[in-house]
């Protein structure tokens, strides 16, 4: 049934859409984190999508298969009386990039609507089916 | 022109909405995958796929056929693909590989969407002067 899989569809799209907005928040969240769990700089992640294919049909949407985090170089700050300062007196920081990070969050939460206007239009497309004949 | 139509409108109608609801299904997996690295966007020549559905020939236009002159010989099946699905031509190609242009897209899915109703539209009308003829009485 066509209608009910792009139901479906979207949902994939909206499911990827989200993850990646909790990834953005994350990366922003911790943009100041100088030490995560193993005791090294928070580095900034990325979601990595690819496309579903289903036998049978032009394509089953989309999924996150994996959590990249990014290779670009730590921010160095100049602090010589912290506690964590190496010899020259800097210390290492996240390499978050705050906008790439908002330009990523729009770009984001439009895919996000888009997914949502498309799943929208459908579901009012099933009920006038269902109305059919009558 | 003939004014008898080619086809029933029932069939007709029948055939285009199956073939709206999967055009539906085709253009909402490209605004799903609008950030998928090297995707490329899909879609099908309504009219022509339309018109082979109803011609009920050639059903794999994309394929190539394999003619068997010998009884050992084995029939390749068609590629199990969807019959006449195509890649859409970007106008602004991204630097990821990715084909999907969103506005496009959304306007041939609000078009297709449209077209659809219209399609429902057809279909129940036709339903309900056929209710008419068999009653015997108006609606």
């Amino acid at each position: 049934m066509s209608l009910l899989s792009s139901f479906d569809i979207g949902a994939t799209g909206l499911t990827a859409q989200a993850m990646r907005l909790n990834v953005i928040s994350s990366n922003i969240a911790n943009v100041e984190s100088m030490s995560g769990p193993d005791g090294r700089p928070y580095r900034a992640r990325q979601v990595e999508f690819s496309a579903v294919q289903k036998h049978g049909s032009p394509g089953a949407g989309v999924s996150v298969t994996k959590v990249i985090e990014s290779d670009a170089p730590l921010r160095k700050e100049h602090r010589p009386g912290h506690p964590k300062a190496d010899s020259s007196g800097y210390v290492m920081m996240p390499n978050v990039n705050p906008v790439e990070e908002m330009v990523n969050m729009i770009s984001a939460s439009r895919s996000y609507q888009m997914n949502i206007e498309a799943m929208n239009v459908s579901r009012q497309l099933m009920l006038k089916t269902l109305d059919l004949g009558k | 022109m003939n004014a008898v139509p080619k086809y029933d409108s029932l069939v007709f109608n029948e055939a285009a909405l199956k073939l709206r609801t999967r055009r539906q299904e085709i253009l909402s997996n490209n605004l799903a995958n609008s950030d998928t690295p090297g995707f490329k966007a899909r879609d099908i020549d309504f009219a022509k796929t339309l018109e082979n559905e109803l011609s009920g020939k050639n059903r794999f236009p994309n394929s190539i056929p394999l003619s068997t002159t010998h009884q050992a010989h084995i029939a390749i099946k068609p590629i199990e693909e969807d019959p006449g699905l195509l890649y859409r031509v970007p106008s602004q190609p991204s630097m990821d590989g990715n084909t999907v242009d969103s506005d496009i897209e959304l306007s041939q899915f609000t078009k297709n969407s449209v077209f659809t109703e219209a399609a429902l539209t057809f279909l129940g009308g036709t339903i309900k002067s056929r209710m008419s003829a068999i009653t015997g009485q108006a609606s």
